[in-house]
């Protein structure tokens, strides 16, 4: 993953700054720009304000509203390898506005806010934990007496890009599952005008959110994302078609029971209610906590929770999606696939159909999944 | 000086949304209102879902102690269904809760709490020399030289000399009660980075047994992590390592940088001691048990509670004997705002009346939160590390007795101080300190076990919902890393008929119930409490977060049938 403070002279830090801490004085660098100024044409008196320009290039700002949430998506993010993130916050990005890590409180911390929103007016990035309650006027989340709806509308409307954090900013998870009750949304459903991309998951996992930003940041644009608005980079792939245990599928070898003899052989978890089969998620490629493990291979079954409305289309969790009557070898995955989604909805949860096929149709509209290859091989966004 | 209303919102460095609103007077505060801002409906939601899949909602309730939970609903549900886990499973659930423990409470020390304590601009003129001198006098731990101190400092100095001081812009930095020589100040800014990469390495032990962190996979009747010792898929004597490595780091964290940090920082704050007390009854449920879960004798922090700070007595803890009230909450009851009922029969019915947003001042209201007041016996209650070690001290407590006398020893005070601000704060180095030794001893347990070929994690006899009784309900309880958590779980013809949660901050970011008595954040605040600056709140942070508050677990919709939410009319 990339690590922009192993680069020389990124945006992690003023350029004087870097300069200095490199040995380079201050009269070296103006004489450096002139030297700059007169091949760019524009005059060797111009020095002090090409070095001018060039010194104040500032760690981009970044304001992250924590809406109706579990905090869980902020620890997941604490959890970052690469970079960590106290080279985040103190090297990469200034992290403007964070409930979780603010030194200050109340009053001094919306100044903060305000004053960081002003001063990079349409430049700044804005990360969202936590949905959005709409119902009764959005009374049921409130930040310094105002609405979660209002507060998110304010930030986002000077804001460059948006990261939608987690399944709740993406759309409303665990507090939009039926019969939600706040009437919760996602940012998509407040916020039309602005870039959004999802990272999708509950919660995400923490690498797939600091790659998001490092990738905004060292790249100057949002990565490709599919149908769901979520980065190809990490959720380009079903988890069926990266699952370690797969090999166990394709061989008919199945768990049958929690702990059972062939649990303990690490055999495939379709017939324990795995979700892997109707789920595009990182989670097999990436791993979660340094690359420690992931659900599946830590034996508990895939509970789906980078789809939407996973909550409902997705349980009873230890629900077995149907059996799509025998899957030789070499049968095509992809036919497997709409096969599970459909039988998954089908037969776990009725109302879920929609949704689940809706997702195989948008990605065989967006060509994210290859309408003929035989090869269960590389997917192309 | 007349009187002044303060109102802090948001409360930052915490989870979720609180607010709380203050009168204060001649540099004191003289009434305080705790108000939680945020509602969710988790408990509707769950109505009609299968118990199986239970706690993967209610885990969802907080991702900070994400494993609790997860665990107490585990614990309702096979205590409805009369299942026993195997001794394995009940281990590694002691490992990953008590890995959550100690994460949990690092985190609190240096990421939300120091900074009410530390000043970090003072660091900044501190001498590297002196401090590594310092650190040395305190502690082996061999990242404390010169040279690492000189290396933060110059970072923090870049930070600072840049401009942009993100997340500590607009910190009262330089306020009076800030009283850390600068050396200390920089030692505790050395460790609040170094404690960013140890709290990611040491947490994956979950991610072995439940694939990831936040949100670790449970299992009701055991665990899914299957033990085999010639598997690449299992628990094998790889993961086994790297478990044990992890605890031994985890452990020598704790003996070498946090409580040695936390027993020198108090050092500078002893007055903190006298301040905050607050509410004087303390509940503790028991957690970590070292049998079956049933045997309540074999909890290693052991359940009781102590009324009017009478250490002499230890009192018994009946759940029939927990209820919850309205008074001041932003609900309704079938039975009038006054009833106070069993979470059994409980009923929620969220009915909003205080003001169009945005919001002035709540504590003018008759209702200003969303957060219910539990009561046991009618009595507010403290619950968390300090109600533990309270109890564990008057029962006798083997570890955690002179652990205790020790900790007064070294900070040369009277047993008197634990009524504090400060008294919760120890109390939580304490015993996230006991823990971080106990751990080894159950790794080890659960390693003769493997040994003697037992590797069961998993019991599923009563696994199929056709084993199951037409009507079933069960109680779930666990001490948390903020306090006393219960569950409770009505199961008819294999559906959840009624959920409901009784949680940590629930009980102390109670509001005032009928009676007047406040809840415990509350009380506290109006507890000898100094606020010198109502502009710069910062002695009101330090009382807050000594209760580590955790506001999205303590709001909660307990709604009998689910299907009737009235609706809110905005006034």
């Amino acid at each position: 993953m990339l690590n922009p403070s192993r680069y020389a002279w990124t945006d992690t830090e003023t350029l004087g700054a870097h300069l200095e801490s490199r040995g380079v004085s201050r009269r070296d660098f103006v004489k450096f720009c002139g030297e700059m100024a007169v091949i760019l044409g524009i005059g060797s008196t111009a020095a002090p304000r090409v070095a001018k320009a060039l010194q104040s290039l500032k760690r981009p700002s970044v304001i992250w509203l924590q809406l109706q949430e579990c905090t869980g998506c902020v620890e997941s993010v604490l959890r970052t390898a690469e970079p960590t993130i106290g080279d985040l916050v103190l090297d990469v990005v200034s992290l403007d506005y964070q409930h979780t890590l603010m030194a200050g409180a109340g009053d001094a911390v919306e100044k903060a806010k305000q004053a960081a929103m002003a001063a990079n007016k349409g430049q700044y990035l804005l990360i969202v934990t936590g949905s959005i309650p709409t119902k009764e006027n959005g009374i049921y989340t409130t930040i310094g007496g105002r609405t979660a709806k209002d507060v998110l509308e304010e930030a986002a409307s000077g804001a460059a890009a948006i990261l939608a954090l987690g399944a709740c900013a993406h759309w409303g998870s665990i507090q939009a599952a039926r019969p939600n009750p706040t009437g919760a949304v996602g940012v998509r459903d407040i916020i039309k005008n602005k870039p959004i991309v999802n990272i999708a998951g509950c919660p995400p996992i923490g690498d797939v959110v600091t790659a998001t930003a490092v990738h905004y940041l060292t790249f100057g644009r949002l990565p490709a994302v599919d149908g769901e608005g979520r980065p190809l980079f990490a959720y380009g792939k079903r988890i069926h078609d990266q699952c370690s245990r797969r090999a166990h599928f394709d061989a008919g070898q199945f768990v049958q029971a929690f702990d059972d003899e062939s649990a303990r052989k690490g055999w495939c978890l379709y017939e324990v209610g795995c979700k892997g089969p109707a789920t595009f998620s990182p989670c097999p490629i990436f791993q979660w906590n340094t690359r420690t493990s992931w659900p599946i291979g830590a034996g508990h079954p895939c509970i789906g929770c980078t789809e939407p409305n996973f909550w409902d289309t997705m349980t009873p969790f230890y629900g077995r999606l149907p059996n799509v009557g025998g899957f030789p070898v070499e049968r095509r995955v992809d036919t497997i696939g709409m096969a599970l989604a459909l039988g998954a909805a089908a037969g776990v949860a009725a109302h879920g159909a929609a949704t689940v096929l809706t997702q195989i149709r948008r990605r065989k509209a967006t060509h994210q999944v290859p309408e003929t290859s035989g090869d269960e091989g590389e997917r192309h966004g | 000086m007349a009187k002044t209303k303060v109102v802090v919102d948001p409360i930052t460095r915490i989870e979720g949304h609180l607010r709380i609103e203050a009168q204060s007077e001649n540099g004191r505060i003289a009434k305080a209102w705790a108000s939680s801002t945020q509602f969710r409906g988790i408990e509707i939601i769950m109505q009609g879902r299968d118990p199986r899949d239970a706690w993967a909602f209610t885990q969802r309730i907080c991702g900070v102690c994400t494993v609790v939970h997860a665990v107490a609903s585990c614990r309702a549900v096979e205590d409805a269904l009369n299942i026993k886990i195997p001794a394995n499973a009940n281990t590694i659930r002691n490992l990953v809760h008590g890995m959550q423990f100690i994460q949990d409470h690092v985190i609190h020390f240096y990421h939300l709490h120091a900074l009410d304590w530390v000043d970090v601009v003072s660091a900044l003129k501190a001498d590297p020399a002196a401090t590594a001198r310092l650190a040395q006098t305190l502690s082996p731990w061999p990242n404390n030289g010169e040279p690492e101190m000189r290396a933060v400092q110059e970072r923090l100095k870049k930070f600072v000399g840049a401009g942009q001081l993100g997340i500590f812009t607009n910190g009262y930095w330089g306020h009076p009660a800030y009283k850390l020589p600068p050396e200390v100040n920089l030692l505790a800014v050395a460790h609040y980075l170094e404690a960013l990469d140890w709290q990611r390495d040491v947490i994956r032990l979950h991610t072995v047994f439940g694939g990831k962190n936040p949100h670790p996979n449970f299992l009701v009747g055991g665990m899914a992590s299957a033990i085999n010792l010639d598997s690449t898929a299992t628990i094998n004597a790889e993961r086994i390592t790297d478990i044990a490595d992890m605890i031994k780091r985890a452990r020598v964290f704790v003996e070498q940088v946090y409580w040695p940090d936390l027993v020198a920082i108090a050092g500078f704050y002893k007055e903190w001691g006298a301040i905050g007390g607050g509410v004087p009854n303390f509940l503790a449920c028991g957690e970590f048990p070292e049998a079956d879960i049933r045997d309540l004798d074999k909890l290693y922090f052991p359940r009781g509670i102590i009324l009017d700070r009478d250490l002499t007595k230890v009192h018994e803890y009946d759940h029939k004997k927990v209820q919850e009230f309205i008074h001041s909450s932003w609900y309704e009851y079938s039975k009038g705002p006054e009833a106070g009922l069993h979470p059994f029969e409980g009923e929620t019915s969220p009915k909003y009346t205080g003001p169009k947003t945005p919001w002035t001042y709540l504590q003018d209201e008759a209702k200003y939160t969303w957060m219910k007041a539990p009561r046991y016996e009618g009595r507010p209650m403290q619950v968390g590390p300090l109600s533990r070690m309270l109890v564990a001290y008057a029962s006798g407590h083997p570890d955690v007795k002179p652990m205790v006398a020790e900790t007064l020893g070294k900070l040369q005070v009277g047993p008197e101080v634990l009524f504090s601000t400060l008294g919760r704060t120890a109390a939580r180095g304490i015993e996230t300190v006991l823990l971080a030794r106990k751990m080894e001893q159950w790794l080890g347990e659960m390693i003769s076990r493997i040994k003697n070929g037992d590797v069961a994690t998993f019991t599923g006899d009563k696994w199929e919902p056709s084993t199951w009784p037409a009507k079933a309900e069960g109680y779930g309880f666990l001490d948390a890393p903020r306090g006393s958590l219960g569950h409770w779980v009505q199961i008819e013809n294999g559906k959840i008929a009624r959920y409901q949660c009784v949680v940590p901050s629930t009980w102390n970011c109670s509001p005032r119930d009928a009676q007047g008595q406040e809840g415990p954040y509350e009380a506290s605040l109006q507890d000898n409490h100094p606020l010198v600056d109502p502009e710069r709140p910062l002695e009101i942070l330090r009382t807050i977060h000594s209760f580590d508050p955790c506001m999205a677990c303590g709001v909660h919709v307990l709604d009998a049938e689910g299907r009737e939410v009235v609706e809110v009319k905005v006034q």
